[in-house]
């Protein structure tokens, strides 16, 4: 008996695999029912911007060709969806943003090139904080997404609509980018999976630029092993992005194992004893602790001293890096051009103050004070240095263990609304996102159970390089719970 | 240096200090933005100003955290982008030209 297709966006990728590969279902069935799951959820949730219906069901028939002409590979025939901040050529790419509004990009992001020569099926581009600045996905242009396990509350950010797509079955997985946090916290608002690699993992190439020295592209999926399918497919070196890293990308599926025998767990106290802390948070976290020393693991006392400066100096290496890079948008070459009557400079300036929002004209601003003149040394030169401060803490913590477990955010999804209003809030979000961030180490964030009702994560960072290590021990983790077979209502 | 911002301690900033920024950052402003940024970046600020707390005369600051330096590609041309298709999302073209307004003698 065939299943009934309108299950199928409730299967994991590696389910699917076997469905496809034994010629079960097709792409296009598969395809198909992830569509008409897109169009009966996404109203209320709004994690997508736009579906790409008719590439997808293009896409869809070519995987079935390629599948009967008996290839097979990790994602050939698997639809997926892109945070709005990858270049698609031919499909508008908004950044969430007025001010690209109608923008077409002319090339595709490497990490969509490398997907769609795997086979994977675009079925969309989805909802995020304008150009993927803040923490709950209510910065962009087009309103804000919803969690899917109450629409009353945030989906996390910036990758909002990517947690929230891949939480709600609107597609098998999804790429996000990260630069303190925008995917681990949005996977752990939402009960999902999401990896943020190491800095230099994945091509930056289409990846439209927030601050360079920090941002990332990671995938959420239902499951750590599908997750580790993703970035064994979008990882590796790319001639096009000069900070990609010529490191071997290794078997990460191959590497999961079900026991964390020999693995050393660090669990930093500073991440546990923090003010603002939601004691159901801290207890989930702590339980996930004690289950991964009941898999094999040692658990190991280490210390991060610095965690509690992180924050701000993200706030200052960021927005000045985002100051630099969204000097671009003067409504030349494309994006949205104000028809204000005056010279160039006026053009310029009516343009930006009309196609930014809020979050982003406070972060240009931000930055562009803290690198004038009488203000470089005092505030980036000084975050650099703090920079170094925490990334020694991490190699030295790092010579104890093997991976470090903490919380993925301070609490649980909240309330739409609740932090419009203060920025300072909001950021707080991101505490223990930030660090490995500014230490450009991975870190995955899997559900570790429920507080009031509402998914908390465990984030798992490793070694740069070393994404295999916390995939391994998020896996065993996960395995061995069955929050993630958890879905909402 | 500017004299705007010469004087000011980093903290508590003027409406006179936000104006100035916004124009080195290009970006227009209405009076009551400037004055909610005006409190919010202070306020911002101010959390930032922990970083003092921390000695790091001596410690080198980290640009980036991979340890890759020069690097090159070969110099092979390769075919360049189409210049209708690189025109076809600009707001305003004159034949295969990008149209602006005009540059000179402007006053901000």
């Amino acid at each position: 008996m065939r299943p009934d297709t309108s299950s199928l966006p409730d299967a994991s990728l590696t389910n699917l695999r076997s469905l496809l590969d034994t010629g079960w279902i097709s792409a296009r069935e598969l395809t198909d029912s992830h569509l008409d799951r897109v169009a009966e959820a996404d109203g209320p949730l709004n994690a997508y911007l736009r579906v790409t219906a008719d590439l997808a069901r293009e896409q869809a028939d070519r995987a079935d060709e390629r599948l009967a002409a008996g290839e097979s590979g990790p994602l050939l025939g698997i639809p997926m969806a892109l945070k709005d901040v990858l270049s698609t050529k031919g499909v508008e790419t908004t950044c969430g943003s007025e001010i690209l509004r109608g923008y077409v990009p002319v090339y595709d992001a490497t990490v969509y090139e490398k997907l769609r020569d795997a086979g994977a099926i675009l079925l969309g581009k989805l909802n995020m904080d304008e150009f993927a600045m803040g923490s709950s996905t209510e910065n962009s242009a087009f309103g804000p997404t919803a969690n899917p396990w109450d629409v009353t509350t945030v989906p996390g950010g910036s990758s909002g609509g990517s947690s929230c797509a891949v939480a709600a079955r609107e597609a098998v997985f999804t790429l996000g980018s990260d630069t303190g946090g925008s995917v681990r916290q949005p996977a752990s608002f939402c009960g999902v999976v999401g990896l943020k690699p190491t800095y230099g993992r994945v091509s930056r190439f289409g990846l439209i630029a927030f601050a360079s020295s920090l941002d990332q592209i990671g995938p959420f999926a239902r499951t750590v092993a599908d997750a580790a399918a993703v970035l064994g497919v979008i990882a590796g070196r790319d001639p096009r992005d000069s900070t990609s890293a010529p490191v071997e990308v290794s078997d990460y599926v191959g590497a999961l194992t079900s026991d964390l025998e020999g693995v050393r767990v660090g669990v930093p106290r500073e991440y546990f004893e923090v003010e603002g802390i939601e004691p159901g948070v801290e207890r989930a976290v702590r339980g996930a602790v004690e289950q991964l020393r009941a898999l094999g693991a040692t658990l190991v006392d280490v210390s991060l001293p610095s965690t509690t400066y992180a924050l701000s100096t993200y706030y200052i290496i960021a927005p000045a890096e985002a100051s630099s890079n969204l000097s671009r948008y003067d409504g030349v070459k494309y994006g949205y051009r104000s028809a204000v009557e005056g010279d160039l400079v006026q053009t310029y300036m009516a343009t930006r103050q009309y196609g930014f929002g809020p979050e982003v004209k406070r972060r240009i601003m931000l930055g562009t004070y803290t690198l004038s003149a009488g203000y470089y040394d005092a505030y980036y030169l000084k975050a650099q240095k703090v920079r170094t401060l925490i990334k020694d803490e991490f190699d030295r913590a790092f010579e104890r263990c093997d991976v470090i477990a903490t919380p993925t955010s301070p609490t649980v999804a909240f309330k739409l609304g609740e932090r419009t209003a203060d920025p300072l809030a909001m950021y707080l979000s991101d505490l223990f996102t930030i660090p490995a961030s500014m230490a450009g180490i991975p870190g995955v964030s899997v559900p570790c159970g429920f507080s009031d009702g509402l998914p908390v994560g465990l984030q798992l960072l490793g070694r740069a390089f070393d994404e295999a290590t916390p995939l391994r021990a998020a896996h065993a983790y996960e395995q061995s719970c069955d929050w993630y077979t958890r879905k909402p209502a | 240096m500017d004299e705007t911002t010469r004087d000011s301690k980093p903290g508590g900033l003027t409406n006179e200090q936000v104006r100035h920024i916004a124009v080195l950052a290009r970006l227009g402003l209405t009076e009551d933005e400037i004055e909610v940024l005006r409190v919010q970046l202070s306020t911002i600020l101010a959390h930032v100003d922990q970083l003092t707390e921390l000695d790091t005369e001596a410690i080198p600051p980290t640009a980036q955290v991979i340890a890759l330096h020069d690097v090159t590609a070969p110099d092979v041309p390769t075919p360049s982008f189409d210049p209708e298709e690189m025109l076809a999302n600009a707001p305003d073209r004159e034949g295969s030209y990008f149209k602006v307004r005009s540059i000179l003698g402007y006053e901000t």
